[in-house]
């Protein structure tokens, strides 16, 4: 059964990578590109994997990741911190909203596939 | 009639003179010229209305009947004048610095202002000055008799009739006198001038008279020595009780005396002046008796038997033909009689008016009065009623007493009277445990035992006192008997009465004083009229007083500095019309001083030091000299520490705002260098990413290869954008830009960048207004350029028009380029207006991926040419407005 993984991303050459790689793998890619109704998409996609951003337009990475938390359905989802801010605070901080995985960017191709790979196995 | 006529033109024309010189004396003090009138010599003179008619006509009278004794009327005052000099200058002082008006006054004064003891002291002296003023009366209306006697011819006398006229000229005269004017302090320069001349007259008119007789009738100084030889005086019984008793009251009197209490205290203008009065004042009464017992002894030989002795002094030279001298004699004796009742009546009507007249009309009329001007008007007419009363009840004493008594016996009375008042008063002056009570019990007792012993029986048996009360005692009790009181008989009337009415008084002062409390007023004023001297400075100098000020100046440059207490005391000194730095000690003054040190030392404090040099000192000067010093001293230390912390707290805010400055500082380092990061790591992500996918994805597409190696392509010229841009912006903020000012029209700048637009990216159509373009512009032209090629970008990426179209419209407004840019997209929201122009700020989604640093670098740009760049609100779709000077060179910077 193919896995589904939700995109939350703004930077449009970013999305067309990250995409193209995880569709080569056999992956269900879809894309969401604001902050603000990133939460609707993913109940609405409900997909088994969630890569997002921080720094996005409408609401941040961390306040939907929150969301997400906070929701009894999505509080075991999978989600992959993708983001630009490397800094050790932000990792912190993701950690403690309980992001599964914290990668960033710029990212290995070959290390952004294994790890969602990890992630949605059974 | 001749005579008598020309006596009534005299005593006119003499009533005229003392008119005259009384107006003019106060002319003279309203004007300021009274420093003769304020001499010694006036203010002794004034004295001598101790010598009245009594003295005039009585002394002879009394040499006459009993010999030698009448001295003692003489040496009383004298020892007192000589003896108690102190006495008399503490009553002096006590009088000016309390304010005193007369002897009830004073003593209620120092009773706790007590009105009851004002009230009795009223009466008693009221009561007790009947006999008095009756005397006057008697001896002015026998005289006129005598007169009218003498001549051919002449009617039946009338004494009675006379004495009325006498009584009510002598109250119209005293009121005319004496309430001409409401003075404050009660002084009297007119009347005290007058009857200093009258003092004059009636002297020139006894020694006058004392000489004709001596050498006119006698035949010389060893004959008279021989007649009074040969007479009765010679050989008189000299009553050792009488002497000393009679000149003990006359002391006591002349001291208590409302007339004479009027004269030497309330009138008196310098204490000095005493010092000269102690030895004139003598000096006077011996000149004026020098010849009484001549005349007695000469009168009793020569006048046929029966003449009253009281009239010698008239009746000598009337018997002898000497019309003249007897004119002269008779206005020596009205002089005497009229300076008595104008003084007297004067003293009295203060007392009345002030004691029980005005309290009980304040009292009737209420408050509205005393906000009035009525209490004037009232206050001199209860004068007037009170002058006219006193003198009536004298004539009232007079015809009750039937009008024979010898002029010394009714005066005697009115000496033990007021002589009730000595143990009140001298106790009050000297003794701080004297008390109202006792001064109240005292004066009753005193007073009653007098009234009962001398004053109602000196109107003769059966009159006022039955004879069976003088004979056997008030109810019959024989210790009650008016001339032997607890069975003391065979002792003189007067010195019965005397002695039994101031012993008890002073017994029941002193008694009565011990066993009860005195209010805490009685005890104040007590203090203040016991150390008069310690609490008042020499009163009429002002050396005294400028010495407190210095060394209130002393006090006050140590505690608040030397020249701001100068300066001061120098404005205090101005506003009180002194110069130099010494104000006088006013009330004002200190209270003002006090306010001003309790600044820096407290005002329980400030008010202890002020008091301290002003008032009685406990604590020495230097002591607080010392204490001064300290204060100083440590308000130095307390200034320094102040200046100091304030140095320290000055230093911690410039500290926090640098530490603050370097706190948002490195915050917006931090920022930055975040946002830099972020903004380097977008593209280079999508660089390794693609490369990545280029170099390990298999059977990629000819067109994904294209594709991806051309995204690799434009995000590494955005990565060099954004470098560019940043060391732009970094140069700019620096300040190390360079600006070249070259000459050219707007026209041509346009141009250029619209020319630049073109063909890059989506269509974007331009709308210019080329003709209002033409302005020649002194300016970097390369900056200017950039800043409209960013905003010719702007919105070629950014607006959300479908068919973008960017309108630029340039306008002169006076020395000012208006280049306004505005599209036909959906405008920026107004909450992101104000964050446009900060660096990394981009709104709404990046899909343009700029760095979000040309809006910054344009604000930058226009900075450094001399304008600026704003957004301008309210237009239809996103606009920038682009202000530059036309002429304004561009500085060297």
């Amino acid at each position: 059964m193919t896995k589904k993984v939700l995109l939350i991303e703004d930077e449009p050459n970013i999305i067309e990578a990250v995409s193209f790689i995880l569709s080569r793998a056999g992956l269900d890619v879809k894309t969401h590109s604001n902050g603000h109704d990133a939460v609707e998409a993913v109940r609405a996609r409900d997909p088994d994997l969630v890569i997002l951003d921080i720094m996005l337009p409408g609401r941040n990475g961390f306040d939907i990741l929150q969301d997400i938390r906070a929701d009894a359905d999505l509080a075991d989802l999978p989600v992959l911190m993708l983001t630009a801010r490397g800094q050790e605070k932000d990792r912190e901080l993701a950690k403690r909203f309980g992001v599964s995985r914290f990668m960033t960017k710029p990212f290995s191709n070959a290390e952004v596939l294994e790890a969602v790979r990890d992630m949605v196995a059974p | 009639m001749a005579t008598l006529n020309l006596l009534v033109l005299v005593c006119l024309l003499y009533v005229a003179l003392l008119f005259a010189v009384a107006f003019g004396a106060d002319r003279a003090a309203l004007h300021g010229r009274s420093r003769w009138l304020r001499s010694s010599l006036i203010y002794t003179l004034s004295l001598s209305i101790y010598c009245t008619a009594w003295t005039f006509y009585g002394a002879v009278g009394f040499a006459a009947r009993s010999g030698l004794e009448y001295l003692t009327i003489y040496l009383g005052p004298t020892l007192v004048m000589i003896g108690w000099w102190y006495t008399l200058r503490k009553m002096v002082r006590i009088g000016r610095s309390q304010r005193i008006t007369s002897i009830a006054d004073l003593i209620s004064s120092r009773y706790g202002k007590s009105t009851l003891l004002a009230v009795l002291v009223t009466v008693i002296a009221v009561i007790g000055t009947m006999p008095y003023v009756a005397l006057q009366l008697q001896s002015v209306a026998l005289s006129f008799d005598a007169f009218a006697e003498a001549e051919p011819g002449g009617r039946a006398p009338n004494t009675e009739a006379t004495a009325l006229w006498v009584a009510l000229g002598l109250a119209i005269f005293t009121v005319l006198f004496g309430t001409r004017n409401l003075n404050a302090n009660e002084r009297h320069h007119g009347v005290v001038m007058a009857i200093a001349l009258e003092a004059v007259v009636k002297l020139f008119a006894l020694l006058a008279v004392g000489v004709f007789v001596v050498w006119g009738l006698s035949g010389g100084v060893g004959d008279t020595l021989a007649r009074i030889d040969a007479s009765n005086i010679a050989r008189w019984e000299v009553s050792g009780s009488r002497w000393v008793g009679l000149t003990m009251l006359s002391a006591m009197a002349f001291l208590c005396l409302p007339r004479m209490f009027q004269v030497m205290v309330v009138e008196n203008e310098d204490e000095r002046h005493l010092r000269t009065a102690s030895w004139a004042f003598p000096t006077y009464i011996m000149l004026i008796s020098l010849f009484v017992v001549p005349i007695a002894v000469v009168g009793l030989d020569i006048l046929p038997a029966g003449s009253n002795p009281d009239l010698f002094v008239l009746t000598l030279p009337l018997h002898a033909g000497q019309d003249g001298l007897a004119i002269l004699s008779f206005l020596g004796g009205f002089s005497s009689a009229t300076s008595m009742v104008i003084v007297a009546a004067i003293a009295l009507s203060t007392m009345l008016s002030n004691h029980i007249v005005m309290p009980i009309w304040l009292r009737m009329s209420g408050k509205h009065a005393m906000m009035s001007g009525d209490v004037r008007e009232v206050a001199l007419l209860a004068r007037r009623f009170s002058i006219v009363f006193v003198v009536l009840l004298g004539y009232a004493y007079f015809r009750l007493s039937g009008g024979g008594a010898a002029l010394a016996a009714m005066g005697l009375v009115s000496f033990a009277g007021v002589a009730q008042f000595l143990p009140a008063m001298m106790g009050g002056i000297f003794w701080r445990g004297a008390t109202r009570a006792g001064a109240l019990a005292g004066l009753l007792v005193g007073a009653m035992i007098w009234f009962y012993t001398m004053f109602l029986p000196s109107f003769g048996a059966s009159l006022l006192m039955p004879q069976a009360v003088l004979d056997h005692g008030l109810f019959g009790q024989d210790w009650l008997r008016p001339y032997a009181l607890f069975w003391t008989n065979g002792m003189d009337p007067v010195v019965h009465a005397v002695m039994w009415s101031l012993t008890l008084n002073i017994l029941t002062f002193v008694t009565v004083s011990i066993f009860s409390f005195p209010s805490p007023l009685e005890r104040l004023q007590g203090a203040q009229f016991v150390n008069v001297f310690r609490h008042t400075s020499t009163t009429g100098t002002w050396s005294g007083g400028l010495g407190q000020s210095e060394d209130l100046l002393t006090l006050a440059q140590r505690i608040m500095g030397a020249v701001p207490a100068q300066q001061f005391f120098a404005a205090a000194a101005q506003r009180q019309g002194l110069e130099g730095y010494l104000p006088e000690p006013s009330t004002d003054f200190l209270q003002e001083l006090e306010r001003e040190l309790s600044g820096s030392v407290g005002g329980a404090t400030a008010h202890a030091m002020v008091s301290q040099i002003v008032g009685g000192a406990t604590v020495s000067v230097e002591d607080l000299m010392a204490v001064a010093d300290e204060t100083a001293q440590i308000m130095e230390y307390s200034n320094q520490l102040e200046a100091k912390s304030q140095e320290l707290q000055r230093a911690a805010r410039q500290l926090r705002e640098a530490n603050d400055k370097l706190t948002q500082m490195s915050v917006q380092k931090d920022s930055f260098l975040s946002q830099i990061s972020h903004e380097l790591r977008t593209p280079m992500t999508s660089l390794r990413s693609f490369s990545e996918i280029l170099r390990d994805s298999d059977n990629l597409t000819s067109e994904e290869t294209r594709r991806y190696a051309s995204i690799i392509h434009d995000e590494a010229l955005r990565l060099t954008r954004l470098l560019d841009d940043l060391l732009d912006l970094s140069v700019l903020e620096n300040g190390q830009v360079v600006m070249n000012e070259q000459v050219g029209t707007l026209q041509t700048v346009l141009d250029r960048c619209t020319a630049m637009a073109v063909g890059e990216g989506r269509k974007l159509e331009i709308i210019r207004n080329r003709e209002a373009e033409d302005i020649v512009l002194h300016t970097d032209l390369d900056r200017l350029a950039q800043v409209f090629i960013n905003l010719i970008s702007n919105a070629r990426k950014y607006s959300d028009a479908e068919a973008p179209v960017l309108t630029i419209r340039s306008a002169l407004d006076r020395d000012r380029v208006l280049i306004d840019f505005t599209d036909n997209g959906s405008g920026i929201p107004t909450e992101e207006q104000s964050v446009i122009f900060e660096k990394f700020a981009r709104v709404g989604q990046n899909e343009a991926g700029g760095a979000g640093l040309g809006l910054a670098i344009c604000r930058e740009i226009m900075q450094r040419l001399g304008g600026s760049i704003t957004y301008l609100p309210g237009q239809s779709g996103t606009a920038f407005r682009v202000t530059l000077p036309v002429s304004t060179r561009v500085a060297a910077q």
